[in-house]
């Protein structure tokens, strides 16, 4: 068999049946005139992007994959989200073990813009890569992987391992969750300035787990890119308001105080890591179109425009809770999201949301879009789940939105080279 | 990169009609272009395959024995079949239906290489103008869906003579070890693509007669070519064996009698569980290309 021929098998072009029959009746003249054959499979080791992004790591939008901590977490918010959920079907912890190892590998070499592993020159191989991020940019990808409560059940022998502030999340008011949205054994969040470039991270690593996980959940998501927003301003969320501008900034001794577990926390080998906390919240949007813009305000407890808080003019004034109109009403209601959510000060996290539009609910032909939540913190039993049994309970907003997905992870302590994201716990 | 597979002549007359040389015989002149230059050596001393090449030359005519007995079962099955549409017998016809499709399933990409008897025999309503439209799906309509064998007498004949047409070609089809590896991947990509949606069998919903067909099917390519994969790769072997023999645990539970349960009875989560466990074992074999690689 000559090489022509192979690449005419192997080429995206053909379909494997049309190769097939190509093959049968040995036509080798037919798969000739099939085009643009050489240049596809041209052997070559290692991806274009590679060297096209090497000649600075800021320029090219590398955040580095090892270290202490996770990236993914307190890096900077990047353009896109692409987040999924995986079960566990094999049950030896060996298998497991493997599957992080391989992931870590993979996602290290495509946070650098890099093919997931050395292509093969094969022709009667699938590539190694999908192939679709070849010649893009790093694009600031992150992958942060963590582990559920599921993932510390009898099969793998881990349960005393299970980190106590990895709790079930308890019921809230008004809850409506979907098992489609929700669990998982482990998650992994893809984030990229470049939507292909986070789709074809989280492609790979499900490739990868083939035998060993499959997907339950995936949702993508989105915020204003920073090429709309050079000044990098507050983003709006989908009901038109600034979302998180009461986000703590992750300087001095934030960090620590409010995402990473201490090594004084228990368990130890944590230490490093942080809870995340995913919910899928459906905005009612028809709803919220035709509400009035006093009701929408009052429901935030901010201003519309501007982001400050209502009776302020600024978006990162304080806010007033105190404070009382003329007829002795508070300025900010106590209902308000942004009276809730302040929790006196006292508790924090990490907010990390995107939007999400998955197109339209067909049974009523409303749109199915809304907030993926994601946040960071050092103890959801201390943080996120006293914050969100508050606003559960009384919140304005409840009336425009319904959390219908959850999720809570373990996001394992970060790698360094030559280790691999779970180490520490396997 | 170069791979020849040429064998002496006396092979050849040894494996009857079977012709071993993967090019056919219109790329002489290809193949031995200057620029490959271990093709100019002779065959016997090719690179890499060279030493591969004896153990697949078994591998092919192995697997081309077993399509030859299911193309035989094929007929013998189809004739039951198509006797019972003609007699009019619509009980005996739905019953013999799926089984006998099944072993047209099991060897389909054979049939796809050798012309038009997939769209022939295969075909479903809509794949084809409506006027061309014949196989075992028109029937299975007029069985299940029209509920009447009135004017199919010839429809009936004329798959009978497909099939019979079909296994005389396989005894003269050039099997070659891509067509192998590729085959095995396609035979789990129908499943895939139709039968795990339960859109091949729309009227009679036996879905799960072709489902098993194809991934035994598969599972025939993977065993006469193990062995070749297991010394380029015994991780690789044992993992598509592990997720084989997972798939056909997926499997058991609908199987009925002889037969299966119909698709309509497998539940939404049953039928999640068997298309994650169908593309957990195509992710491997899809590898089994790699007893070709230098």
């Amino acid at each position: 068999m000559d090489t022509k021929r192979l690449e005419g098998i192997a080429n995206k072009k053909l379909t494997r049946r049309d190769a097939l029959k190509l093959a049968g009746v040995g036509g080798i003249g037919l798969l000739a005139g099939a085009g643009g054959v050489g240049a596809f499979m041209q052997p070559k080791s290692s991806s274009a992007n590679v060297d096209s992004s090497t000649d600075s790591d800021a320029a090219a939008g590398i955040v580095p994959f090892y270290g202490k901590h996770q990236s993914g977490i307190i890096t900077p918010m990047q353009d896109f989200i692409c987040m999924g959920a995986f079960d566990v079907t094999t049950t030896a912890l060996a298998d497991v073990r493997k599957l992080f190892q391989s992931w870590t590998a993979a996602a290290a070499r495509m946070t650098e813009g890099k093919d997931v592993d050395d292509e093969s020159d094969n022709p009667l191989m699938p590539p190694v890569d999908t192939g679709e991020s070849m010649g893009l940019a790093p694009m600031k990808m992150t992958v942060t992987f963590g582990a559920g409560p599921s993932f510390f059940d009898e099969r793998f022998g881990l349960a005393a391992k299970r980190p106590a502030p990895l709790v079930d999340l308890p019921r809230f008011n008004s809850d409506d969750i979907r098992k489609q949205w929700s669990g998982g054994d482990i998650v992994v969040q893809v984030c990229a300035n470049d939507p292909q470039v986070a789709f074809h991270a989280i492609r790979n690593l499900s490739r990868i787990a083939r035998g060993k996980a499959v997907l339950r959940w995936l949702q993508d998501g989105f915020q204003r890119t920073c090429a709309a927003d050079p000044a990098g301003a507050t983003p709006r969320n989908l009901m038109g308001f600034k979302d998180g501008s009461n986000n703590p900034k992750m300087t001095g001794q934030a960090p620590d105080e409010i995402v990473w577990a201490q090594a004084s926390d228990d368990p130890a080998w944590m230490a490093g890591g942080t809870y995340m906390i995913m919910r899928r919240i459906r905005m009612r949007i028809e709803v919220w179109d035709r509400s009035t813009l006093s009701d929408q305000e009052a429901t935030f407890g901010r201003h519309r425009q501007s982001g400050a808080p209502l009776g302020r003019s600024g978006e990162f004034d304080d806010l007033e809770l105190d404070r009382k109109d003329s007829s002795g009403n508070p300025v900010i209601p106590a209902d308000s999201h942004v009276a809730l959510a302040h929790m006196e000060g006292k508790v924090k996290i990490l907010r990390r949301g995107y939007s999400y539009s998955s197109g339209m609910d067909p049974k009523t032909g409303q749109l199915d879009a809304g907030l993926l939540f994601v946040c960071f913190n050092r103890d959801p039993r201390k943080q996120f789940i006293p914050m969100q049994q508050r606003l559960a309970a009384v919140d304005a907003l409840n009336e425009y939105i319904t959390h219908v997905g959850s999720g809570i992870f373990a996001c394992l302590p970060g790698a360094s080279e030559g280790g691999y994201i779970g180490d520490k716990l396997f | 990169m170069s791979k020849k597979w040429v064998y002496p002549l006396s092979a050849v007359v040894l494996s009857s009609s079977l012709v071993l040389s993967a090019c056919g015989s219109g790329d002489t002149a290809a193949e031995k272009k200057p620029e490959a230059a271990p093709a100019e050596q002779p065959a016997t001393t090719a690179p890499a395959a060279a030493t591969a090449a004896p153990d697949l030359k078994a591998s092919i005519d192995q697997y081309q024995k077993w399509v030859i007995e299911q193309t035989d079962q094929l007929v013998k099955a189809t004739e039951g079949f198509t006797n019972a549409v003609k007699a009019g017998d619509m009980e005996k016809a739905k019953e013999l239906y799926a089984p006998a499709r099944a072993y047209y399933e099991k060897i389909e990409p054979i049939a796809e290489s050798l012309g038009d008897f997939d769209p022939w025999i295969d075909a479903r309503e809509g794949d084809v103008p409506d006027n061309e439209w014949r196989g075992y799906h028109k029937l299975e309509k007029a069985l299940w869906e029209t509920k009447s064998l009135k004017d199919q007498e010839k429809v009936a004949d004329q798959l009978l003579q497909d099939v019979k047409q079909l296994r005389v070609k396989v005894e003269s089809v050039e099997i070659d070890v891509p067509m192998l590896v590729t085959g095995a991947v396609e035979l789990l990509n129908e499943v895939s693509t139709s039968k795990v949606t339960g859109e091949e069998e729309r009227y009679s919903h036996t879905d799960m007669y072709d489902f098993a067909a194809n991934v035994e099917g598969a599972n025939e390519i993977f065993k006469v070519l193990k062995s070749a994969v297991e010394a380029k790769d015994a991780a690789l072997a044992t993992e598509i064996e592990n997720r084989f023999k997972a798939l056909d645990d997926e499997i058991a539970p609908h199987r009925k009698g002889e037969g299966f349960v119909l698709y309509t009875e497998i539940k939404e989560d049953q039928v999640k569980k068997l298309s994650q466990t169908l593309d957990a074992l195509a992710e491997p074999l899809s590898k089994m290309g790699t007893i070709v690689g230098g």
